[in-house]
């Protein structure tokens, strides 16, 4: 083949490869999951007025995922966060987040996510509705969900959300800082 | 009542901003000191909004008596002083000065050189801009060592201030400290 038509052939493939996951049936994708911590990502943003605001991730957590054969709207996501392992790269705030402003981790050792109903969207993507329990304070919130990898025995979700912290009793420094705590979560679970 | 000063008392506008500043300043003193004391991490973080709202109000209320100061006669001292005593009133109140104005500015730009990068929005008004100085953990160290030196300064020399202006008053029996509560009155037709 001439070389340019191996550049073309190329150029084809990137753009003609499906960008989105491969969709499993139910049956395929059913069972129970772990959360693998190592090979997830459990990211957050809070943006301030006039500064650069505060981008943090959560070290430790573990959670499950049980989807069931018949459906799929009845999958149950629990996810277990372990606030002292937050981190931003600057230990003072670190500190600050740990301290008894934001996290107390000194009295609150996790924070927990239960779902209560799936809801699919797309082919690919759903929401999820659950409660959220943050210093003894639980409120129901919702996350947006995509499949982002299909291999078998391990599933990597992209999650989105948006949690208001005053509702949590932690609502230092509004309204310089926002309410407004933007996660952006890739998880990886693995069929046990 | 007159707004302006005589040569010899103070008018409405300089004991006004006299004392708006006193009250201002004792209260923001003990902020400062609380703050860095307090348990609390959530009760400290609004204490220092607070501070940096206060600090920059006293710092624009300064400007308009140094205004006020230059655009005034100074009345005169009280005839019984004795030499040193004008002297060492005379640089005392110099000092204070440059104090109320060095005070704000190094905690302004200890906070701009934090890496923290905390934004100041003054009174929860308007955004106060960093200035634009170096942002390292070692500038930011530098600024606050020099804020809180410049703290303790002002705080010896106000207490300092409030009791000579009680000597005055209680063992002199003068009429230094009573010029800075009455203001010149109208001359009489
Ligand atoms: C006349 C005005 C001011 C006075 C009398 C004052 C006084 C003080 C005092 C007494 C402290 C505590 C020092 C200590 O405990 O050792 C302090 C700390 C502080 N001040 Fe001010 N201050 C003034 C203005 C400002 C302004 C305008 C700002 C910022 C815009 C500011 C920012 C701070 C900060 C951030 C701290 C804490 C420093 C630290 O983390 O150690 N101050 N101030």
């Amino acid at each position: 083949m001439m070389p340019t038509r191996i550049i073309a052939l190329v150029i084809f493939l990137l753009l003609g490869a499906p960008s989105r996951a491969q969709v499993p049936s139910l049956s395929e994708a059913a069972g129970r999951y772990s959360l693998v911590a190592d090979h997830s990502s459990l990211a957050f943003t809070v943006s301030a007025v006039g500064g650069p605001g505060i981008e943090g991730r959560f070290m430790r957590f573990d959670g499950n995922i049980d989807i069931p054969m018949d459906d799929m709207e009845r999958a149950r996501v629990m996810i277990t966060i372990y606030p002292e392992s937050v981190t931003t790269g600057q230990e003072r705030i670190d500190n600050f987040l740990k301290s008894d402003a934001v996290f107390d981790t000194a009295n609150e050792k996790a924070i927990t996510f239960v779902s209560t109903h799936v809801t699919r969207t797309g082919e690919d993507t759903a929401v999820i509705e659950g409660n959220l329990t943050a210093r003894g304070r639980t409120f129901g919130e919702t996350f947006n969900v995509q499949l982002a990898e299909f291999r078998g025995t391990e599933i990597r979700l992209h999650v989105e959300g948006q949690v208001y912290r005053s509702r949590y009793g932690m609502d230092v420094g509004t309204p310089l800082y926002s309410n407004v705590v933007d996660f952006d979560m890739d998880l990886a679970v693995v069929r046990r | 009542m007159k707004l302006r000063n005589s040569a010899e008392r103070y008018g409405l506008v300089a004991i006004v901003l006299h004392w708006a500043i006193a009250v201002l300043a004792f209260g923001q003193i003990g902020l400062g000191l609380t703050m860095m004391r307090v348990e609390s991490q959530r009760l400290a973080f609004d204490l220092i909004q607070w501070h940096k709202s206060t600090g920059f109000l006293i710092f624009g209320l300064f400007a308009l008596r140094l205004a006020w100061r230059l655009a005034n006669p100074l009345p005169r001292q009280p005839a019984s002083l004795r030499p040193w005593e004008r002297r060492l009133a005379a640089v005392v109140h110099r000092l204070l000065y440059a104090l109320f104005l060095a005070l704000p500015f190094s905690g302004w730009t200890l906070v701009s050189a934090s890496v923290l990068g905390i934004p100041t929005l003054v009174f929860g008004l308007f955004l106060l801009p960093h200035l634009p100085v170096e942002i390292s953990e070692p500038n930011e160290n530098f600024w606050r060592f020099v804020h809180h030196l410049l703290a303790y300064a002002a705080i010896a020399l106000i207490a300092g201030h409030a009791l000579a202006a009680l000597r005055h008053h209680f063992i002199l029996r003068d009429e230094t400290l009573k010029r800075m509560l009455h203001p010149v009155r109208r001359t009489k037709p």
